[in-house]
């Protein structure tokens, strides 16, 4: 497409909003990250028309990438009806005409998503784009982006490490709940964005192309497909995933579908109590059916 | 049960947009139904909001700033905003030269440096030497009195020829040997629109990232500089409010042509003087603030910033507001407005997670989960 078609004709915004300069930009930024796994590439980040924070880095990949076939599903703590959800979606809708979009893990080619990965396994046709907050996981223990630049080139983690050791002396637990640092292919350390810990052990080995987008810190990594991904840990304290057991060790199951070994979300009843319900819409509406497959009901 | 797991998000987002549209609009059921607010009064009569929403949207359009502080009900920041994510849509077709602000047409030009300066001081419109007095007779202003007065001080405006440019102040000091002769230009300007920043970055990235930036976060940093977390001691050598001709090369001729021309704010100060460490002679430094539209604490907060990153970039930084990642990294209202207000959206699931691990420590350390 000529880049300048659409600035010609007006008013009219451009398929994907961006103009086609920032695309090619954008797009040749993913290359770099998925040439060099794990590594955070600066870019020249555009402002969107939502919020710093609310997944600009997130939609500047996914509207660079995204085609008129493409099939898309949007999701925001795991469903795909958040407002926020709803509200990118409708923005991507509106901005690329022709794109279809679904709730479906199954269906889709593309997910955008903030805070987790679908439950169901992603295919080699697949990308999921992860909206990404603080890129570097650095940070913890280093203020400076130049200083952290030096420390990465170096593949230096010791502090972070240090960080890790002295969470276990202090708690006897790492206390990092989510945002785990996950070494990608042996060398860069990454801030996997704030997904649970149980969605880390699903970057290793991925199928699909797993793409990270910091709009407001202007950078873009990648974890490309079988690429080893292992969150930092010791050998005698091992990485673990949250605990979704109650005091007499069983599992809590989804009110809903009841799924046992899916990531929970954990709501207040209006009598007092607790209930559980998957974080995952999408995979709690397909157990749901694949229930009523079995007991011989109607779909 | 909550804003996640209930369905209608979509519906929810557009009750909340009617709800703001009508905020706005609700005034037209008054028993006088109002006139909706008009462009060019938000142009006029808001001029100061406007300059601000041009000069953090980092973008010249004075009307759809206009259009951005009405459709936002007068908050700076989500006009900016609003500009900024517009500028997004445009492709950059050129660039133009570095402009030359001594060919400013300007309205106001003091210098606090010397009590004569060549050309001469102009106050022009400013609030400076006004009493903050509520004036009660503009509460309801007839359209009368509004007239009579632009009518009656166009008739009394003083007549005599003002020249079409000013010397600079800067220009006297350099040519006393009082301050280092301008360093030729060795790379072309940082466009902060088209790459990020990776530390250390050149002055002209710093220059440029904050005549965009927040006025008040610019200003709150620069302050603690003047304060005492710092050691600047400006002096204005001249601060400049006026409307630069903008300069593009012709599209057949390729001669620089006049396409119009912005209203910007600059400013100059003089900070105390350093020692070459060559052996040269001791000279003045120089802090350089400008941005689009009329905003004089802006200008003078970013020269005041401009001299304490070069120490910073010297000598390392002492204190914040010579330290260039800290301050160019914290001072863009976009950024740091849009991750403020990210914190209202659902965080369910990092909470999940803080939960699990908080519970679990706390089994261990013996307490009640």
């Amino acid at each position: 497409m000529n880049a300048l078609s659409h600035a010609q004709t007006g008013n009219a915004y451009n398929f994907g909003f961006l103009d086609e300069y920032a695309k090619k930009e954008v797009r040749r930024a993913i290359l770099k990250a998925i040439a060099i796994p794990g590594y955070q590439v600066p870019y020249a980040s555009r402002e969107m028309p939502m919020g710093r924070g609310f997944g600009t880095g997130g939609l500047q990949l996914t509207l660079s990438l995204i085609g008129p076939n493409e099939v898309l599903k949007v999701i925001d703590q795991g469903s795909d009806d958040s407002v926020n959800a709803v509200n990118l979606r409708q923005f991507i809708e509106m901005t690329c005409p022709g794109v279809s979009t679904t709730t479906k893990t199954t269906e889709c080619t593309l997910i955008q998503s903030r805070h987790r990965i679908p439950e169901q396994p992603l295919t080699s046709n697949q990308i999921i784009v992860l909206q990404v907050p603080y890129p570097d996981p650095l940070v913890v223990v280093e203020p400076s982006e130049d200083k952290r630049k030096t420390m990465h080139g170096e593949a230096d983690y010791s502090r972070l490490l240090v960080k890790l050791y002295e969470d276990i002396v202090k708690f006897d637990e790492i206390t990092i709940s989510h945002r785990y640092p996950t070494r990608i292919n042996g060398h860069y350390v990454i801030d996997p964005s704030p997904i649970p810990r149980w969605d880390v052990p699903k970057l290793d080995d991925s199928a699909a192309l797993v793409l990270f987008g910091a709009g407001r810190e202007k950078k873009i990594y990648a974890v490309p497909p079988h690429t080893k991904a292992e969150p930092l840990a010791f050998s005698d304290v091992p990485f673990r995933v949250e605990d979704f057991r109650d005091d007499q060790g069983r599992r809590h199951a989804c009110t809903r579908c009841g799924c046992t070994d899916s990531f929970l979300d954990e709501f207040v009843t209006d009598a007092g109590g607790k209930t559980w319900q998957c974080s995952d819409s999408d995979w709690c509406e397909e157990q749901m059916l694949l229930a009523r497959e079995t007991e011989g009901e109607p779909a | 049960m909550s804003y996640v797991a209930i369905k209608g998000g979509g519906r929810a987002i557009a009750g909340a947009a009617a709800v703001t549209e009508f905020l706005r609009t609700e005034e037209g059921l008054s028993e006088i139904p109002a006139e909706p607010l008009g462009i060019d009064a938000i142009l006029h009569q808001l001029r100061h909001l406007v300059d601000r929403v041009v000069s953090e949207g980092g973008v010249y359009h004075p009307k759809f700033a206009a259009l951005a502080i009405k459709q936002s009900l007068g908050d700076t920041l989500e006009a900016a905003f609003a500009l900024r994510a517009w500028r997004s849509t445009r492709p950059r077709l050129s660039a133009t030269p570095p402009l030359d602000t001594s060919k400013m047409r300007l309205i106001r030009r003091i210098s606090s440096a010397f009590k004569e300066i060549p050309g001469g001081q102009m106050l022009g419109p400013t609030p400076d030497y006004a009493l903050r007095l509520l004036r009660m007779e503009l509460m309801d202003e007839s359209p009368d009195a509004f007239r009579d007065f632009a009518r009656t001080w166009l008739e009394t405006y003083p007549t005599a020829q003002l020249p079409d440019s000013f010397p600079k102040v800067l220009d006297a000091l350099r040519s006393e040997g009082l301050l280092p002769p301008v360093a030729g230009r060795t790379q072309a300007a940082f466009d902060i629109t088209r790459e990020p920043l990776v530390f250390p970055v050149p002055r002209s990235a710093q220059l440029s990232t904050m005549a965009r930036a927040e006025t008040g976060s610019l200003l709150a940093i620069a302050y603690s500089n003047m304060r005492g977390y710092g050691d600047v001691h400006p002096t204005v050598a001249e601060l400049r409010v006026g409307y630069l001709p903008v300069m593009l090369p012709h599209p057949i001729t390729g001669e620089p042509t006049e396409v119009g021309e912005v209203l910007v704010t600059e400013c100059e100060v003089v900070a105390m003087y350093e020692a070459d460490n060559a052996g040269g002679k001791p000279m003045f430094t120089i802090g350089y603030g400008a941005c689009f539209g009329h905003n004089e604490v802006k200008a003078i907060s970013m020269a005041i910033l401009d001299r304490a990153l070069q120490k910073g970039m010297k000598d390392g930084p002492a204190n914040p507001s010579e330290d260039p990642e800290f301050v160019l990294l914290h001072v863009d209202g976009v950024d740091s407005m849009g991750f403020a207000s990210h914190y209202k959206m659902p965080h369910y699931v990092t909470f999940q997670s803080d939960l699990d691990r908080l519970r679990t420590t706390q089994q261990k350390s013996g307490e009640p989960a």
